[in-house]
């Protein structure tokens, strides 16, 4: 063995020298100061009047991680019921939203003058706040339910049916110049071909959808009553600040787990690329 | 070029009175500038721009073709128009007698790029086209096609890996077995070294020789590599210079086959050829440039 591969091993043995394990220890020290400055400065009052500490959101935070689920009516119900809520809102309105923008977005990208055609469409609604169509929903169907289904269907939409539409429009020509030459059929090219080379676009149009159905909820259900969005509001109206720390935390925590399960579904259909 | 004595007007479909099998009569191909009155109101004019003019060219059973010319003399729109993947502006090509219009599968062709499907497998890759051209084919046959031409190409093993895990030179291997497992009458190839290191592209020069050998196909390809036209080919077609290029001339290649690298290089013929070749590339080449610094 050389001297210079023993440096190097020398050198990857070194704990701390890891990227990884520095970034770990300066993400603990940074929460640590946090946390410390949080907890004196509520203590020493200099935040707002009824500033939570750090250590009661903790212990509220332990509380209603332990004790998610129990009904005592719409005004007091656990935390995990409203999570649940939340997420059934979602998932029905998510899934409505996508099994309408993926075969549109795939029908409109197929064809150049349907692309140009409908983008219009797209562009005027995309940055449009989904809860300027509350009052509409509201209007349409007269119950709160199917009101937060609506809003979010009508929020994630658009990502998922832009990206589609682009990923079909753009497919590397070199791919349909062979199934050209092979002769294939219109549909075995849109099945074979089309849909999964644009395939790692639309999973990421669900992403954004996904990530965008995830904030609107809590907004939409503000108005609404139950769910978690409700849950905060609730604990607004009841002037309990520890609660709405805790619940933007799990809000949070969710988020990321929602965004990691399409971030794996992204790279499983990446191949290579990125 | 060879004199053709037929009439272009009357292509026999029975045409046994000559060898020929590809026949290109009088080929242009023109790209449309833009020049319509808005463009003129906006003043976005585009001249229109021709590739190549007037091409006649006539290839015979089971020879193998090679197209060499500077760059942007339309080498690959030439071999576009045969494919079927572009349409000529005027004039016709014929294949057996029967006139080009679309693409299909007896014209297998390897691109520069690979154009391999990144989600589908090695194996997916090459049976996707065996699918496509043979649906009805029973699939243990397809399988053994499949499988035949993964061996022919010297791929055994690598069956089900994406092509993101092949280096360079194996996914054009895939590339050639898509092409070749299609039976086709004719294999067309833009290119098809272009992207690879020397010593990968002696390796699939090689395996082209000695494919070739065995199947006979007719084969046109496009190149840069006189080495390659010089070890590959029974015709070398050497184009002038685009816009509007043309055929300048046709070098038969008299080496005996199977050959290799070094019974190619001692042949009496080969130095003159080469430097023919080099005489020709280069001045076209100068004059490329020349007309760029105008």
């Amino acid at each position: 063995m050389t001297a210079v591969q023993k440096n190097v091993i020398k050198k990857d043995n070194q704990f701390l020298d890891n990227e990884n394990v520095k970034a770990l220890l300066l993400f603990l020290l940074s929460l640590g100061i946090f946390l410390l400055f949080w907890e004196m400065g509520a203590k020493l009052k200099w935040f707002a009047k009824g500033m939570p500490t750090a250590s009661l959101t903790i212990q509220e935070l332990w509380y209603w991680v332990t004790h998610p689920f129990y009904n005592n009516g719409p005004n007091d119900l656990g935390i995990g019921w409203n999570l649940l809520i939340s997420l059934r809102r979602v998932a029905i309105g998510y899934t409505i939203a996508s099994v309408i923008a993926v075969p549109l977005g795939i029908l409109v990208g197929i064809s150049p003058v349907a692309f140009k055609a409908f983008n219009p469409y797209f562009q005027l609604l995309k940055p449009v706040s989904p809860l300027a169509w509350l009052p509409i929903g509201l209007y349409l169907f007269r119950d709160s339910e199917l009101t937060g289904v609506f809003i979010i269907a009508i929020a994630s939409i658009w990502p998922t049916l832009n990206n589609t539409a682009f990923g079909v429009a753009n497919v590397d020509s070199s791919y349909l110049d062979v199934s050209r030459t092979l002769g294939a059929s219109r549909w075995r090219t849109i099945f074979k071909v089309i849909i999964p080379a644009a395939l790692p676009n639309i999973i990421s149009g669900l992403r954004i959808s996904m990530g965008i159905a995830w904030l609107v909820i809590v907004a939409a259900e503000m108005l609404l009553g139950t769910g978690l969005g409700y849950f905060i509001w609730n604990e607004w109206n009841n002037l309990y600040i520890p609660n709405i720390l805790v619940t933007i935390f799990i809000i949070g925590i969710v988020g990321i787990i929602l965004d990691q399960i399409f971030a794996y579904l992204e790279k499983l259909v990446s191949f290579g690329k990125k | 070029m060879t004199l053709d004595t037929l009439d272009s007007d009357s292509i026999d479909l029975n045409n046994t009175a000559t060898n020929y099998q590809i026949s290109l009569r009088n080929i242009s191909k023109v790209f449309p500038g833009n020049n319509n009155l808005l463009d003129k109101l906006t003043g976005k004019t585009k001249a229109d721009f021709t590739a190549i003019e007037e091409i006649d060219l006539d290839i015979e059973h089971n020879t193998f073709v090679t197209i060499i010319g500077p760059s942007g003399c339309g080498k690959s729109t030439m071999l576009d128009i045969i494919a079927g993947l572009s349409t000529a502006t005027t004039g016709t090509v014929t294949i057996d007698g029967q006139l080009v219009d679309k693409p299909g599968p007896d014209r297998g062709m390897v691109f520069q790029n690979y154009a391999l499907m990144p989600w589908m497998t090695v194996k997916d890759n090459i049976g996707f086209a065996v699918k496509t051209v043979y649906p009805k084919m029973p699939v243990k046959q397809q399988r053994r096609i499949i499988k035949e031409n993964i061996q022919l190409v010297g791929l055994t093993g690598a069956e089900n890996k994406h092509p993101h895990e092949l280096s360079g030179g194996m996914r054009q291997r895939v590339g050639i077995a898509r092409a070749l497992a299609i039976n086709p009458q004719i294999l067309l190839m833009d290119e098809p070294f272009g992207a690879l290191d020397a010593l990968t592209r002696g390796f699939l020069q090689d395996e082209i020789e000695r494919i070739w050998e065995q199947q006979r196909k007719t084969a046109i390809m496009i190149t840069h590599s006189i080495d390659e036209a010089l070890l590959l080919s029974d015709r070398i077609v050497m184009m002038t210079k685009g816009p509007a290029a043309t055929i300048a001339k046709v070098l038969e290649i008299p080496f005996p086959r199977p050959r290799d690298r070094t019974t190619v290089e001692n042949h009496p013929d080969y130095l003159k050829l080469k430097q023919q070749m080099e005489d020709h590339l280069y001045r076209e080449t100068r004059a490329v440039e020349a007309s760029r610094i105008k």
